[in-house]
């Protein structure tokens, strides 16, 4: 008899999901003026969890004029009367957490180890954190009385659903404004489980709005006149195409868009947390994270060492059911991703990068992708240059600190990049030339509210968390 | 060093041995430790949910890892007789119930010890080299093991010199162990404590890792269990590395033996889970890793008699010694 770890399944009764959801409209859920509705599976299965409203052009109307009249009441609250609502959103979301860490998995298709040990915590997290602002802000170093903006609409991704949302709405209350969010359309049901936390937590009716929906719900609501700023998550195509439709109007935008982040691992590094570090960077979440160190580079004179250590380590990586404890890599979200992905490896591949792929089985249902290393990579292969959003890495090599920094700022996203070395001031000196809104130094893919977070180039503009993010919801 | 991989063979290291200064020079250019990152490795292999069928299985492999240990001032045959009793058969009430690895008495102890387990198949250890500080001339250090071994000690658990070590006589250690191994024989295996919560750093540990297996240590292991710090999952992880390594390197496999400070079922399955996921199921074997622990066994042997009758027994259902 060897080790092995016997099934150890979170227990799914501890969510209700009802058969169907509304959209979250001034305090109610109602359904779609059009009666639209859609699916939502479970990736891991297949299974069809709910069907959920599917918003259009009226619904982003209603939603956009709830929010409207909310705004007055709600911006015109002392700071300290919104920090409560805050306060007491971010303890009921901690006093739920087990329930939302099942949904999210069940929804996402993300391991359970995750959402109960990260995204969870950040969520409350955000909230707890925001709320202290709430009072202070006068002293956040935008005048003395700054100013909400009034309706915020906000467009989120399917890698963080819930988290996302915090990262969104939590500032956005803060600072006095209202909000009408879209979430994914294959992550939908966190955001409308956390409607009911709003109207647990007493907010005021149109405070926040949740319109589910496809892209064209997202153009919509961005398109409104109504709204004074919007905020966007997701990819750098659709990214482009919301600051064309802002463009000309007084609209204030965010965008936090893809990313090619850059491990770059120095042969003085600590090899063991360092292979720890690039598994986390390129593994979690299965790759589908816009900050992910999906670039290994690699100094030359170590390059085998680490290859062979990160191989071995990710050999290890127990691939399967999200809901058990002992899972390190889920599913991936969509069957519309895992081909996407599917096909940039196979180009990778053609290009003549060599794959190596975890041996580990694919359950036969889901959508699945087996963690995937590329080495003998160039700046000119396909997957050296384009964003893949799932468990793929590719390995390329430098000789010096120079090399180094010209490879990692080779690309047109900028949002994250990792440095492992022994020498604190080659960290210092590398942070300071990498073209990288957030730069990791012997760790990666660590998140806390008070850190801002954002991207340079193709990767987006605005910062959200800490200070700098209240500055994206004042009228500075 | 650190940047050469793939070193084929055992005597490509042993040239580094020949003096202080090329001791230092390899043991200087080991991969560094990040604290944080080895700490929340550790935590995080320390989330495994560990049920049922694996369940049951860890906590068997886990008490015949154990050895089982008194190291008292107070120490007498009567005392030593009973531990050995309880190490060949640690339930009286199941006889299923696997022994433990060994017995862990002082050298004067051994042979009682010895008699004790007699026919059990249970090893008998014994600590040396004046432990646990190890402060006294290397004359009385190797005395100490000669009568352990002479004894019948199956194993002798040395100390290093940490005063030594500290102070960067790297040699000076290495010679120690190479002439306590002398000592041993080939009766005993030698198992080598470096205090870990003396040395302090993990870099410190690494280091005392690679000089112990250089020269000659059958098993590495963390602690006396008579200082404020002793195993912890972060040292064991990180020695547990070092012996991943070495065997990559050279072929020779080496034991760990995390001590002191593991006092319950969940510690020890968190630190099988360790193993099995670092140095790997090789080393899933109490010839190749044990616990140093006295209090652990009961808290083993009621778990294993929950999970047998679905119950929790109590104190009083496992034998006090």
């Amino acid at each position: 008899m060897t080790f092995e770890y016997a099934p150890a399944p979170e227990s799914r009764s501890v969510v209700d999901i009802a058969p169907a959801y509304g959209l979250f409209i001034d305090g109610e859920f109602t359904e779609a003026a059009d009666g639209r509705v859609f699916k939502t599976v479970s990736p891991s299965t297949e299974e069809v969890l709910s069907e959920v409203a599917r918003a259009g052009e009226a619904d982003v109307e209603r939603a956009v004029a709830a929010a409207r009249r909310a705004f007055e009441g709600w911006s015109a609250l002392p700071g300290s009367e919104r920090a409560k609502y805050l306060f007491r959103i971010a303890r009921i979301i901690q006093e739920r957490s087990r329930e939302l860490a099942v949904l999210e998995t069940l929804d996402n298709g993300k391991p359970i180890k995750e959402t109960r040990d990260t995204d969870l915590p950040l969520v409350a997290a955000h909230f707890f954190y925001h709320a202290g602002w709430a009072d202070k802000l006068e002293h956040a170093g935008y005048g003395h009385a700054p100013r909400p903006l009034g309706v915020a609409a906000q467009v989120i991704p399917w890698n963080f659903p819930l988290l996302m949302l915090a990262w969104k709405i939590a500032p956005a209350l803060a600072t006095g404004n209202t909000v009408v969010l879209k979430p994914a359309e294959t992550t939908p049901l966190s955001a409308l489980f956390f409607a009911d936390v709003c109207r647990q937590a007493g907010l005021p009716r149109g405070v926040v709005n949740i319109l589910p929906g496809y892209g064209d719900t997202g153009a919509a609501l961005v398109a409104h006149p109504g709204v004074d700023k919007v905020a966007f998550t997701g990819s750098t195509g659709v990214g482009k195409e919301i600051a064309r439709t802002v463009a000309g109007t007084r609209k204030k935008l965010t965008l936090e868009l893809g990313g090619k982040g850059a491990n770059i691992v120095f042969d003085d590094a600590p090899v063991d947390q360092a292979v720890e570090g690039i598994v986390s960077g390129i593994f979690f979440n299965q790759g589908q994270v816009c900050c992910a160190g999906s670039r290994l580079l690699v100094q030359e004179s170590v390059h085998d060492e680490v290859l062979d250590a990160l191989k071995r380590r990710i050999a290890t990586l127990r691939l399967g059911d999200p809901l058990d404890k002992n899972t390190d890599i889920g599913a991936i979200n969509s069957a519309e991703q895992l081909a996407r992905i599917t096909a940039l490896t196979d180009q990778g591949e053609a290009e003549g990068a060599e794959r190596w792929t975890a041996p580990c089985e694919l359950p036969s249902s889901g959508y699945w992708f087996a963690p995937t290393v590329f080495s003998g990579v160039t700046q000119a292969h396909t997957v050296a240059r384009d964003e893949i959003f799932g468990p793929v890495l590719s390995v390329l090599t430098f000789r010096t600190p120079d090399e180094a920094v010209a490879k990692a700022n080779n690309t047109a996203y900028g949002l994250s990049a990792g440095i492992w070395t022994d020498k604190g001031s080659r960290i210092l000196a590398m942070a300071n030339k990498l073209r990288a809104g957030v730069v990791w130094s012997n760790t990666f893919n660590k998140f806390d509210p008070t850190s801002p977070f954002g991207g340079y180039k193709e990767s987006g503009y605005g910062r959200e968390g800490g200070r700098h993010g209240l500055e994206a919801y004042l009228d500075v | 060093m650190s940047t050469t991989p793939h070193v084929p063979a055992a005597h490509a290291l042993t040239d580094v041995t020949g003096s202080d200064a090329s001791l230092r020079r390899f043991l200087h250019g080991l991969p560094g430790v990040d604290a944080v990152g080895l700490e929340a490795r550790a935590a995080a292999l320390g989330t495994r949910s560990i049920k049922t069928t694996s369940k049951a299985y860890a906590l068997d492999l886990a008490i015949s890892m154990v050895d089982l240990t008194t190291l008292e001032g107070a120490d007498t045959p009567g005392k030593v007789r009973a531990l050995g009793a309880k190490a060949v058969h640690p339930d009286p009430t199941d006889r299923t119930t696997p022994a433990t690895a060994a017995v862990c008495v002082y050298p004067d102890m051994v042979a009682v010890a010895k008699e004790a387990v007699a026919g059990s198949g249970v090893k008998v250890a014994s600590v040396a080299t004046a432990f646990p500080a190890g402060r006294a001339s290397m004359a009385v250090k190797i005395a100490d093991v000669r009568e352990a071994v002479a004894a019948g000690a199956d194993e002798v658990d040395m100390v290093i010199d940490r005063g030594a070590f500290l102070s960067g006589r790297y040699l000076k250690v290495f010679e120690e162990i190479t002439a306590v191994k002398d000592a041993c024989g080939d009766s005993a295996r030698l198992k080598v404590i470096f205090e870990t919560g003396e040395l302090s750093t993990y870099d410190n540990i690494r280091r005392a890792s690679y000089l112990a297996m250089l020269a000659g240590a059958d098993f590495i292991k963390t602690s006396t269990g008579k200082v404020a710090v002793n195993a912890t999952p972060a040292n064991t992880l990180l020695m547990l590395q070092a012996v991943r390594d070495f065997r990559d390197r050279t072929g020779v496999q080496i034991g760990v033996k995390p001590a002191g400070g593991i006092r319950t079922a969940k510690d020890a399955v968190k630190f099988l889970v360790l193993v099995g996921e670092t140095a790997g199921t090789d080393w899933l074997d109490p010839h190749w890793f044990r616990f140093g622990a006295s209090s652990l066994l009961n808290d083993l042997l009621m778990q294993r008699q929950k999970l047998a009758t679905g119950r929790y027994s109590g104190p009083d259902y496992v034998t006090v010694d």
